[in-house]
This record gives C-alpha cells, sequence and structure tokens, in this order.
C-alpha cells in the first residue's frame, strides 16, 4: 500500500519512514544469513540455510498471489497450479541426466505457464467473487489430476530433477546453482526482484487501473477501462511469476510431484497473503515467513501442530486486519494516533 | 400545454434536420425502451440535448430517471431504441467505449474509491488522457497529461488542498465533490449528472450549484436532480418522466405551466420526497 514515489507535484526525496527501515533490515538479517547461520546455529545451519531458500520460494508465490486476490481483488484458490506448472516444466523440458539449460528451459518455462495462464484466465476472468474461487479451484485440481495420471510425468509419485539448471554463458559456467550458498543468493535476488518488479508495476498507469478493478470494477468501466483486459494482464502476469517460483523451487528439490498444484496449496498461499496484510506485496513475503516459521516451531513442540497452528492463524486473522506488515508498520508509526491511517497521511508529510 | 411543448420539440427536430450538421444536437434519444421482465422502466423515451444546453430530467421516484442515465451511459443495454451522439448510435455499446466516446457520468450514489486518497481517485479517472492503461514500467505520475488534468479538476470543485485525504474519510458533501472532479478529470464531451446534490447540506448544494452553472458553459449537460431550486436555475430544458414515460419535455419555463405537469407532479410533488 506505500507507493514508492508521491504522486504530488513535489519530486523531492523524501525520507524513508521508519516501517520502510524495518523492512530493509529484516531483508538485511535474511541476505546475511549465509555469514552468520553456521556461527548461530551450529549443525543445523544447512537445513536452515534450505528452509529459507525455501520460504523465500513460497514468499515470491504468495507476492504474485497478493497481485491478484489483495491488488487485483480476484480470489484465485487454483493459484498453485501455475506453480507447479513451473517445476513440471522445468523438469519436462530439461534433459532427463544433464543440467538443463536456464537460458532456454527458463523462458519456455514462462511461455508455457503464460499461456496457461492466458486461456485459464480468459475462461474465468467475467466471472467474480465466488464464482472466480470455484473455477479456479476446478481448474487447479483439473491440472492437479492431470499431473496425478500422467505417466509421463511420474503419475502421482512425481518426478526427479537429477541436475540443477546450468546458467552458462558460452560454455562458461557463471553460477553453479548446485552450491547451496549461491543458490540462495540466486532466490534471493529473485525475490527482491520480483518485489520491485511488482512494485514498479504498481506504480505504472496499470497499476493503478488495477488496484481501482480491486476496490470497485464498475466505477472503473464507468471511466473507460474494461476491467476484464486488465484482469487478464494481471492474471497472466501472476501466473508467470508463480511459475517462475515453481522453477525455482523444481530447481532447489530436484523433484516435482502433483502436491504442488493441489488446492491445499493454494490455500495456503492465500492465508500467508492474508496474514501478511492483502495488498502489500512486503506483506505476502512477511505472511510467507511468518507462517513457515511458525510451522516448524510448533510441529517440533507438539505433534497437534496443525489445531494450534490453525488457532494461532485465526487469532491473528481476527487481531490484526491490515496483517502482519499492518500490525509493524503501526508500532514503528512515529505517533499513535497516526496510527489508524497509517500509509495515507505520509503524503501529507 | 402539452401538445404545445410536443409541437415546440417537433419544430426544434425540423429545425436541426433544415441546418448544417452542426446544428445537430449533441445528443438524440429516439424511442429508448428498457424492459426488467414484465417491468417496463423506461419506455419509449424521446430526448435532445443541444450543444451549450443543460437539460434536467425530472420526476418522481421510481420514474425512471436513473435507469435512464444508465442506458445512456452503457451501464444497462436498452431493450429498444436509438441513442445518436455526435451523430453515432451508441445504445447497446459498454460502459468503457461510451466513456471514451466522452460521456462523463456521475452517480446517484457515492461511488468513489474509499480507501484511496483524493488525488489517487481523481488520477484514475484523469489518466483516461492515455488512450489506455496497459503501460507496465514508467511510473504513472510522470505522466504530465494527466497531472494538468487532474490538478486542473481538483481546482475547479475546489478540492485542491484535501488532495491526500483518503476518500474514506471525508465528508458526504467533498465525496460528492470528489465525484464531480473525477467525472471532469476525463475530459468529457458530454456530462451526465445522476443527482448530483443528493443527500447535500444547503450550503453544499449551493457549491454544486454555482459549479454546474460553471460547467454549463462548457458542457452539454443532461441532469437528473430532485433539488427543484437547482433544477431551475441550472436548467435550459427540462423533461418530466412519470412511470417511465416522457409526460412533458421542452424549455424550462413552458414545461413548468404545463398543466398535465403541475398535476401529476409539481403540484403534490412535495409527497414524491
Amino acid at each position: 500500500m506505500t507507493p514508492a514515489a508521491p504522486l504530488t507535484a513535489s519530486t523531492a526525496w523524501q525520507a524513508p519512514s521508519r516501517f520502510a527501515l524495518l523492512l530493509l533490515a529484516l531483508a538485511a538479517v535474511l541476505a546475511f544469513y549465509p555469514l552468520y547461520g553456521e556461527a548461530l546455529f551450529p549443525g543445523q545451519h544447512d537445513y536452515f540455510l534450505q528452509k529459507l531458500t525455501a520460504i523465500m520460494i513460497l514468499a515470491m508465490l504468495a507476492m504474485s498471489l497478493d497481485l491478484l486476490v489483495g491488488i487485483g481483488g480476484m480470489v484465485s484458490l487454483g493459484h498453485a497450479a501455475f506453480f507447479g506448472l513451473g517445476g513440471y516444466a522445468l523438469a519436462l523440458f530439461g534433459p532427463e541426466y544433464e543440467a538443463a539449460n536456464l537460458w532456454t528451459t527458463l523462458p519456455m518455462t514462462l511461455g508455457a505457464v503464460g499461456l496457461a495462464a492466458l486461456v485459464i484466465g480468459a475462461l474465468s476472468i467475467r466471472t467474480g467473487g465466488i464464482y472466480f474461487i470455484m473455477i479456479t479451484l476446478a481448474f487447479g485440481q483439473m491440472f492437479y489430476y492431470v499431473f496425478n495420471d500422467a505417466d509421463f510425468a511420474g503419475g502421482s509419485d512425481g518426478t526427479y530433477i537429477y541436475v540443477r539448471p546450468a546458467v552458462e554463458v558460452f560454455g562458461l559456467k557463471l553460477v553453479d546453482l548446485g552450491d547451496a550458498v549461491t543458490f540462495f543468493y540466486v532466490v534471493f535476488a529473485a525475490m527482491m526482484g520480483t518485489y520491485v518488479f511488482l512494485r514498479v508495476l504498481l506504480a505504472s498507469p496499470f497499476g493503478k487501473v488495477l488496484r481501482g478493478i480491486g476496490i470497485n470494477p464498475q466505477r472503473v468501466r464507468g471511466v473507460g477501462y474494461n476491467p476484464d483486459a486488465y484482469k487478464l494482464v494481471a492474471f497472466v502476469i501472476g501466473a508467470m511469476l508463480a511459475g517462475l517460483a515453481g522453477y525455482l523451487s523444481a530447481a532447489q528439490f530436484g523433484f516435482v510431484n502433483p502436491s504442488m498444484m493441489s488446492w491445499h496449496h493454494s490455500g495456503t498461499v492465500l492465508v500467508m497473503v492474508i496474514l501478511g496484510g492483502l495488498g502489500t506485496l512486503h506483506g505476502a513475503i512477511l505472511g510467507a515467513f511468518a507462517l513457515e516459521i511458525l510451522h516448524a516451531v510448533i510441529e517440533a513442540r507438539t505433534e497437534h501442530w496443525l489445531l494450534v497452528l490453525g488457532g494461532l492463524i485465526i487469532v491473528m486473522v481476527l487481531t490484526l486486519p491490515k496483517g502482519i506488515a499492518g500490525l509493524l508498520e503501526r508500532l514503528t508509526s512515529p505517533r499513535a494516533n497516526r496510527a489508524r491511517t497509517g500509509h495515507e497521511d505520509r503524503g501529507e508529510s | 400545454m402539452k401538445t404545445v411543448a410536443k409541437a415546440d420539440i417537433r419544430r426544434m427536430q425540423h429545425a436541426s434536420k433544415a441546418t448544417p450538421p452542426a446544428a445537430e444536437p449533441v445528443m438524440r434519444v429516439e424511442g429508448l425502451t428498457k424492459s426488467f421482465g414484465g417491468l417496463t422502466a423506461v419506455a419509449r423515451v424521446d430526448l435532445i440535448v443541444n450543444a451549450g444546453e443543460a437539460h434536467a430530467v425530472i420526476g418522481p421516484n421510481g420514474a425512471g430517471k436513473s435507469t435512464l442515465v444508465n442506458l445512456l451511459t452503457g451501464h444497462l443495454k436498452p431493450s429498444a431504441g436509438r441513442i445518436l451522439f455526435g451523430g453515432r448510435d451508441i445504445a447497446g455499446l459498454p460502459a468503457h467505449k461510451v466513456a471514451r466516446l466522452g460521456i462523463g457520468r456521475s452517480y446517484q450514489k457515492t461511488n468513489v474509491f474509499a480507501p484511496l486518497t483524493v488525488w489517487e481517485n481523481v488520477w484514475l479517472t484523469g489518466q483516461t488522457a492515455l488512450p489506455h492503461a496497459m503501460r507496465f514500467l514508467r511510473p504513472a505520475h510522470t505522466h504530465k497529461a494527466v497531472r494538468e488534468r487532474v490538478e486542473e479538476a481538483l481546482e475547479l470543485v475546489g478540492l485542491t488542498d484535501r488532495a491526500h485525504t483518503p476518500a474514506a474519510a471525508m465528508s458526504h458533501g467533498e465525496q460528492r465533490q470528489l465525484e464531480l472532479a473525477m467525472v471532469l478529470a476525463t475530459k468529457p464531451r458530454f456530462l451526465a449528472l445522476d443527482e448530483p446534490m443528493a443527500g447535500m447540506g444547503p450550503e453544499e448544494s449551493e457549491k454544486v450549484v454555482d459549479l454546474l452553472l460553471e460547467l454549463r458553459k462548457t458542457y452539454p449537460v443532461l441532469l437528473v436532480e430532485h433539488d427543484m431550486d437547482a433544477v431551475f436555475s441550472i436548467a435550459h430544458t427540462l423533461t418530466v418522466m412519470v412511470n417511465g414515460r416522457v409526460l412533458e419535455s421542452g424549455p424550462v419555463e413552458q414545461v413548468r405551466e404545463s398543466k398535465a405537469v403541475q398535476d401529476a407532479y409539481l403540484g403534490d410533488g412535495d409527497e414524491d420526497y
């Protein structure tokens, strides 16, 4: 919700808010983890490194869903299908026992996911509200069962990717994705890149219209924009980002299976977005980290972790209407009485 | 009186046909009809709005005034009839295309983007300065043409110093003003205003009346309004609708004097509020 640049006539540089500084600090804590992780968590460092990488991938997926749900007002329960499709695309487009070439497989993956999203979007965008939820759920499950029953993709067992994709220029290995720390940084860069890309998108004329559609599509139509066209483009962009996350996830674990696509997964990511704070993008990242870390911590302590986690989520959603992002923004807000309006009053200061 | 008024319209129509195309009315509605199942909300309505003219549509609740506006702006699809705007039949075009042709509308029920600031609200409509918004990378605020429209529209309605207030935090009257700024920022060629003064206090209404008196110099206006004082001070011509039909139409003074209108509407009109 925090516009990167104020829309006022003044283009003067504004000091970043305390909230923005906090987010930067959190990003730094994450970015330097490979340097201090060993000292802080001896013995568990490798596992944590892998876990954090996986969470960052989920954060990318959550941001891509936030574009649809939080900005465009399209509540999709089939978003994980594009994540899974991205993973399967890497498995199927790449050679079986050699490293896939990133320069060819990644564009092919994004193209395939984009095409699928274009078809699914064109068929579902016209519906709204509960019908959109149902139709995306149905498409998601359709993909799930197609890959669940497909022999070429290993059926319900899924399929392996034995070697991580190679990033080469003229046969020269640029980065070694096989190295866990390198892969961590590649995913970190992808996550930050996704965030910046979406921020830029939201500040563009397209982003303004999409946010308007999320609030009141009929009003936007009355002004002269066809909401369906803008929603479809957003749907395809969101799906392609989800596909990118799926590609990275498949590369990380060297394994894809249909559960990547299941509606449980779509639902979990939706919880991350809502928990973090809808429509803020950084909320999606915070939500992904919060949910996954809570999950890991509670699971390690009790076998009834689902019950405890579920209860916690309910309490958080009920007490934090603007999610974790809203809470942090309020806590870092200079004056208590500013808490209510939060970001809105920034333009005046 | 009724026949006189009809003859008058006929004379106007003939006059416009006889003169060169420049005198063609900005909007000409012919036989416009809208049925919802068995209910005919708008029945064979004829209407003319000429350049430089403010045309008011009045009538009791349920007369079909809002339905008429919705038909003219593409929010509803007519069952029959033609809507000639600038000589082109726009009946049945979707709302976003009608808006792009230059028909700007305001809504009876305040219809602003509540979570957004005043500036953001007007920006969204002013952005129609660009032929489309499929522009993804360049920041919106660097589009100078849009900025100028937004500043101008806010200036016109007097909301410039409220630019960074969230719409939700404004009074009802201010939201109505914002609504008007949003229409003006689209640089329309025609204004269709659905009760712009609905729910306003007397002072706020007065401000809007002044604004409309100013606007009618630039824009042809179709005004649906309950406030009779406002209608009589703003409108040049007047259409009275009852039960989806046109009861009377013509210059304000003429319609005002009409026996049929006085019997059916103006005379005991107070009961309708």
